[in-house]
């Protein structure tokens, strides 16, 4: 997610002090940060907004079936 | 240490977050939802002719359920709302929320200053419940049945999520300028001019934008007990999440710093 700051010297050298916690190389990240950042917000857009502001598909079911946890997860509903 | 181990973490404490999220939002929330929506049926019941001779009961089972959204019979029960429906939604975002942590948690590994894994996974866990929860919780709180009107629900839809989105970004920032100072004047200044920036940035932006307030005469107790178990549910779920990925991750953390002695011993050869 983060993209802008690879560059630590001190700690991106995976192992170069000792004590020092390796980092992941953004490159290898990047493949599963985009696939799952985007099931992820499909998982909280139909959780979250579906059939109240924009409606994919239409109707209301999915709306009721999680009507509960759209009030209590602090969502905006109706 | 790589991304499939981060994630695989993240997905299952978040089905496990998810898990007791729906545990306190059923307890504890629950019954100030059941509360609400008979509150609402009792101030719908005289404008609607009485089908049924003046039997308006609150029993849960009933199969056409009270809170509809004015469409079509036949839609989801009470009963299911409450538990299978509720139970969905938190597992869903639990999981969704899991995966999130684990990746953002992965990138943060190594990068923020000389905290181990399992600190900088509890910083990404902490600063994604206050951008993500609370600060959305304070300017927009959440409300129960009854309380909103259905024609405004666009517009609060849309304000909700770009002050998440807001929220975020300016976290994000915040993030890039602790550990920018922080490189320079050390990490007590960092931490300091990261959270700095993002109260200023968040109360300018709370500020500015318009405020909802579509209560009427609601009673304050019930609006008060729910918002307290609805912020109870939002901290169960990022709670487990960040306390069981970064528990989960010591063996992570172990095998990391052993290779990375092992390197320094093949080093100093």
């Amino acid at each position: 997610m983060s993209s802008s700051h690879a560059a630590t010297p001190a700690t991106a050298l995976p192992g170069a002090l000792p004590g020092e916690v390796p980092s992941i190389p953004l490159r290898r990240l990047a493949p599963w940060a985009l696939f799952l950042g985007l099931a992820a917000l499909l998982v909280l857009f139909f959780v979250s907004a579906d059939q109240g502001a924009v409606s994919i598909p239409a109707g209301t079911a999915i709306h009721e079936f999680v009507h509960d946890g759209r009030h209590l997860l602090g969502f905006p509903c109706h | 240490m790589n991304p499939r181990s981060f994630l695989v973490r993240g997905l299952l404490v978040g089905l496990v977050a998810g898990l007791l999220a729906f545990a306190v939002a059923f307890v504890v929330g629950e019954p100030h939802v059941e509360r609400a929506i008979e509150l609402e049926e009792s101030a719908a019941a005289p404008a609607e002719p009485a089908s049924d001779g003046h039997s308006h009961s609150h029993s849960d089972d009933e199969a056409t359920a009270g809170h509809s959204h004015g469409d079509e019979a036949g839609g989801t029960s009470r009963e299911t709302q409450r538990t299978w429906g509720l139970l969905t939604a938190t597992v869903a975002v639990g999981v969704a929320l899991g995966g999130l942590v684990g990746l953002v948690s992965a990138a943060a590994a190594g990068r923020l200053g000389r905290l181990s894994l399992r600190g900088s996974t509890l910083v990404v866990a902490g600063a994604g419940f206050v951008a993500t929860a609370l600060v959305p919780w304070l300017k927009y709180p959440p409300n129960p049945p009854a309380v909103g009107s259905g024609e405004t629900i666009g517009s609060r839809t849309a304000l909700y999520f770009g002050l998440l989105a807001l929220s975020v970004l300016a976290a994000w920032a915040a993030v890039l300028l602790a550990r920018r100072v922080a490189a320079g004047r050390g990490a007590f200044d960092g931490v300091l001019a990261g959270v700095a920036a993002y109260v200023v940035a968040m109360m300018l932006v709370t500020a500015l934008m318009p405020a909802v307030d579509e209560l009427g005469d609601f009673p304050a107790s019930t609006l008060w007990a729910f918002r307290l178990a609805s912020l109870l549910t939002l901290a169960t779920t990022w709670a487990v999440i960040g306390l069981g990925l970064a528990w989960s991750l010591g063996r992570v953390q172990r095998e990391a710093q052993e290779q990375a002695a092992r390197r320094e011993l093949a080093a100093s050869l």
